[in-house]
């Protein structure tokens, strides 16, 4: 009976092993962390950027200066409440149709009316005009064309959608165009004969969802995918000495900080703040934990460009004067090493996520750093959402999370959202009324390189969030293919640029 | 047909308690949901109070248990599993998708588990105390104790990235079944073969062994008339057992080789807090249970009828 039994399963796994023939490669295999949920450009839109299938209006390029997308150019109205963005021509969807204004105008209603960058604009009116589109606002905000570069703004074809506004398809304008959607992990696609621009050199391309960073890294290294996506920092190490693969890094506007609650009774007064931010070693952490050669020294890292500010006080590790500042706080060592004050003990819970692997392992290290000088910190690594949702409630003590100034690339959009006075990635139970002026007036497109700085300069005093380190975007791009550049806008893979080295 | 009656009520039993069960642990986590299912569609950078107020608009989350409950029941009895809090989709697309890639890939790990297990448990129970047998207990009791992650790494490590013969990860072509269902096969088989093992070696202690070979049968011949039915009952039973350890396998190796199974997917539910997902991986799970054991009940029963009412 057995052996009977085993004959069709050794077909089936004869089949299974060798039915599909090793394929000859003239694809570009893209693994990367993100789940493919859906269609739908809200939840999964920045897939389908990043994979060069969907496009904005308006393009970045790496320094954050916005170029032509799909609209060639763009005007505002002199009281900055009437913005104008003429469309390419002749640009086809997928399914062949031509973009017309008033499917643009169709694509960027829909994405108004769900959670995303453009929801939060002050809209009063999107309309078309001939070849353009007219888009009225109640105040200006001189960021809009950066907003319009986000992917939840992607352009997509009105066949897309379906009567609920939900995305059904995804019919793009982009290089590629999908010939194979299987959510959550994968995609496939292939150029796109009629596309506006120039034609890609590689012919297709697929996608890969793999949320392990060990496994990603070790997709590189035996050479299942081409391009890996975001590697954990002990993969960089060991990839680095492998021939198979290349490993590119550049530097991206994220930064790993600490979100402080500033109304908690302990955590109320900038000195004791700063006395935090004193305990923690940061070249440490990047060094051990991240790989990165040096820490962060104040919130907006290099990347940001004009948002970094050199002339401001680098925050420094020097663990005397930290407990110096505690002192004068009254805070005083009790018996088992942890600060008392009218007998309650300086204990906090700091929240974190695993989603990005490196914020548990830097939580454990943080905990060590801060009993040093006799703070009591709990972690609790849970799910993302507890962070904001811990700060409605007013319940969250510390986060540790990684925030990126990126989401639209202009960073003012992240600046208003979280120190405006507050945000839910942002700072918690603080106010300075100087900074939320001189953010308003940023935004409305009257303000200077100067103010940018005074916002470093209120945040460094302050620190409603203490930074820890920027981080570095990897990634690993086999051998023998040429033309990779890592975006640090995080908004495009640049397949469309690759190709096969002869 | 007493049994497949008893087996159907078994199965209606499960639906009702893997339903009432996982509705009363979704209800019971700590965190509120629309919060967690705004997490898990727009992601740790996007997940703001817009979007969990979205989310809770949308869902007409955070009503009283009960009509909810009520809901959740009636629309079990009309197989009616609605639609995935996160991606929107029907329940019922996303689970028959990947019901099936987890499926094939636990087919697969059988297979392979039953193509190494015992034959070898065979051949060391047919000389208890030889070098096989000894030899045997100690590579299975070895490959037992390594979890199945790392089982997972260090093949990965030797067959993908040292020698190059096999995809690391990924889905789709037939190739990339081979490593995680090894991976998962040899747990099995390190446990099969010590089946095998015991019930040969035990069988062939028999008297009704002994004579068959007195008689003047080869050893082959005794083997394949007499040896092989007997392993087979206490083997197809405990298979039955497996599935269970199959099942907590699968969930692991499904998240390291990036497997679009219903393992990957349940934990994915649970932590965005998809409650339809999370029921109706549960009790796709559940009932596979029922069946597989059905299955295995009928094959025992056929090649065993002694025991058949």
């Amino acid at each position: 009976m057995m052996i009977l039994l085993k004959r069709p399963l050794v077909a089936a796994l004869f089949v299974l092993s060798f039915g599909a023939p090793a394929l000859a490669d003239n694809r570009i295999d893209v693994a990367a962390p993100f789940e493919i949920q859906s269609p739908e450009p809200s939840t999964s839109g920045h897939i389908f950027m990043r994979m060069g299938i969907s496009e904005t209006l308006v393009d970045a390029d790496p320094q954050g200066r916005l170029l032509p997308g799909l609209a060639t150019d763009w005007h505002v109205s002199d009281d900055g409440l009437t913005w104008r963005f003429n469309l390419r021509e002749d640009v086809l969807f997928h399914d062949g149709s031509a973009m017309s204004a008033a499917a643009v105008v169709n694509a960027l209603e829909i994405a108004k009316g769900k959670p995303g960058p453009i929801s939060g604009l002050p809209i009063a009116a999107i309309t078309a005009d001939q070849d353009a589109v007219v888009i009225t606002l109640t105040e200006p905000r001189a960021a809009l064309p950066a907003f319009l570069a986000e992917s939840r703004g992607q352009i997509l074809a009105p066949a897309a959608y379906g009567p609920d506004g939900q995305a059904v398809a995804v019919i793009g304008t982009g290089p590629y165009q999908i010939t194979e959607l299987t959510p959550p992990l994968s995609l496939r696609a292939t150029a796109f004969a009629d596309y506006w621009g120039e034609q890609p050199h590689v012919p297709d391309v697929s996608y890969t969802a793999v949320s392990r960073a060990e496994t990603r890294a070790l997709m590189a290294e035996s050479g299942d995918a081409d391009f890996v996506f975001n590697l954990d920092p002990a993969s960089v190490t060991r990839l680095s000495q492998s021939d198979a693969v290349q490993v590119m890094s550049v530097a991206i506007p994220r930064t790993l900080l600490i979100k402080v609650n500033a109304a908690h009774p302990f955590l109320n007064t900038p000195q004791t703040r700063q006395a935090l931010s004193l305990a923690i070693d940061r070249a440490g952490i990047a060094q051990a934990v991240l790989r990165y050669p040096e820490g962060a020294d104040q919130l907006f890292p290099p990347a940001m460009g004009v948002w970094h500010n050199d002339d401001i006080d680098p925050l420094q590790y020097d663990i005397d004067a930290a407990q110096a500042l505690l002192a004068e706080q009254g805070w005083t060592p009790g018996a088992d090493g942890i600060l008392a004050r009218d007998g309650q003990r300086f204990a906090l819970t700091l929240t974190t996520y695993p989603d990005r692997p490196e914020l548990p392992l830097v939580a454990a290290v943080l905990e060590q750093q801060l009993r040093a000088i006799g703070v009591d910190m709990t972690i609790n690594s849970t799910n993302s959402s507890e962070i904001p949702a811990g700060h409605q409630a007013g319940t969250l003590e510390l986060g540790l999370l990684a925030r990126n100034f990126a989401l639209i690339p202009d960073p003012i959009g992240t600046v208003l959202s979280d120190f405006a006075p507050t945000g839910d990635w942002g700072a918690m139970g603080w106010d300075s009324p100087e900074l939320v002026n001189l953010a308003r007036t940023l935004a409305r497109g009257d303000g200077t390189d100067a103010d940018r700085a005074r916002i470093g300069a209120i945040l460094q005093a302050e620190l409603p969030v203490i930074p820890i380190a920027w981080y570095q975007q990897t990634l690993a791009v086999k051998s023998g293919i040429e033309g990779a550049v890592i975006d640090p806008w995080e908004r495009n893979f640049g397949l469309a640029g690759l190709r096969f080295a002869q | 047909m007493n049994m497949l009656i008893s087996r159907l009520i078994q199965a209606a039993t499960v639906a009702l308690l893997v339903g009432a069960a996982t509705f009363a642990m979704m209800r019971s986590l700590p965190g509120d949901a629309a919060w967690r299912i705004a997490a898990g569609r727009y992601g740790y950078d996007n997940v703001n109070t817009a979007a969990a107020d979205a989310v809770r608009e949308e869902l007409g989350l955070g009503g009283h248990w009960f009509p909810a409950f009520v809901q959740w029941m009636g629309d079990l009895l009309r197989f009616d599993f609605g639609v995935s809090l996160v991606s929107g989709q029907p329940v019922i697309a996303e689970i028959g998708h990947q019901l099936g890639a987890s499926l094939w890939l636990a087919l697969a790990a059988i297979g392979l588990s039953l193509l190494i297990g015992p034959p070898l448990g065979i051949l060391a129970g047919l000389r208890p105390g030889g070098w096989l047998d000894r030899g045997l207990l100690v590579v299975s009791t070895g490959v037992k104790a390594i979890p199945q992650f790392l089982m997972a790494l260090i093949l990965i490590l030797i067959l993908s990235v040292q020698f190059g013969w096999l995809p690391a990860a990924g889905y789709g072509a037939g190739r990339h079944f081979i490593l995680p269902a090894l991976a998962l096969a040899l747990g099995l088989a390190a446990v099969n073969a010590r089946i095998a093992r015991d019930a040969m070696a035990s069988i062939a202690a028999m008297p009704f062994y002994q004579f068959a070979q007195w008689k003047g049968l080869s050893r082959r011949q005794v083997l394949w008339r007499h040896g092989l039915r007997n392993v087979s009952v206490p083997l197809l039973t405990y298979l039955g057992l497996q599935f269970v350890m199959l099942v907590e396998g699968v969930v692991v190796i499904e998240s390291i080789v990036g497997w679009p199974g219903i393992g990957h997917a349940l934990v994915h539910a649970v932590f965005a807090r998809d409650v339809p997902m999370v029921q109706g991986t549960a009790l796709m799970l559940g009932l596979g249970f029922v069946l597989v054991n059905a299955l295995i009940d009928l094959a025992v029963t056929r090649i065993d009828p002694r025991g058949a009412r």
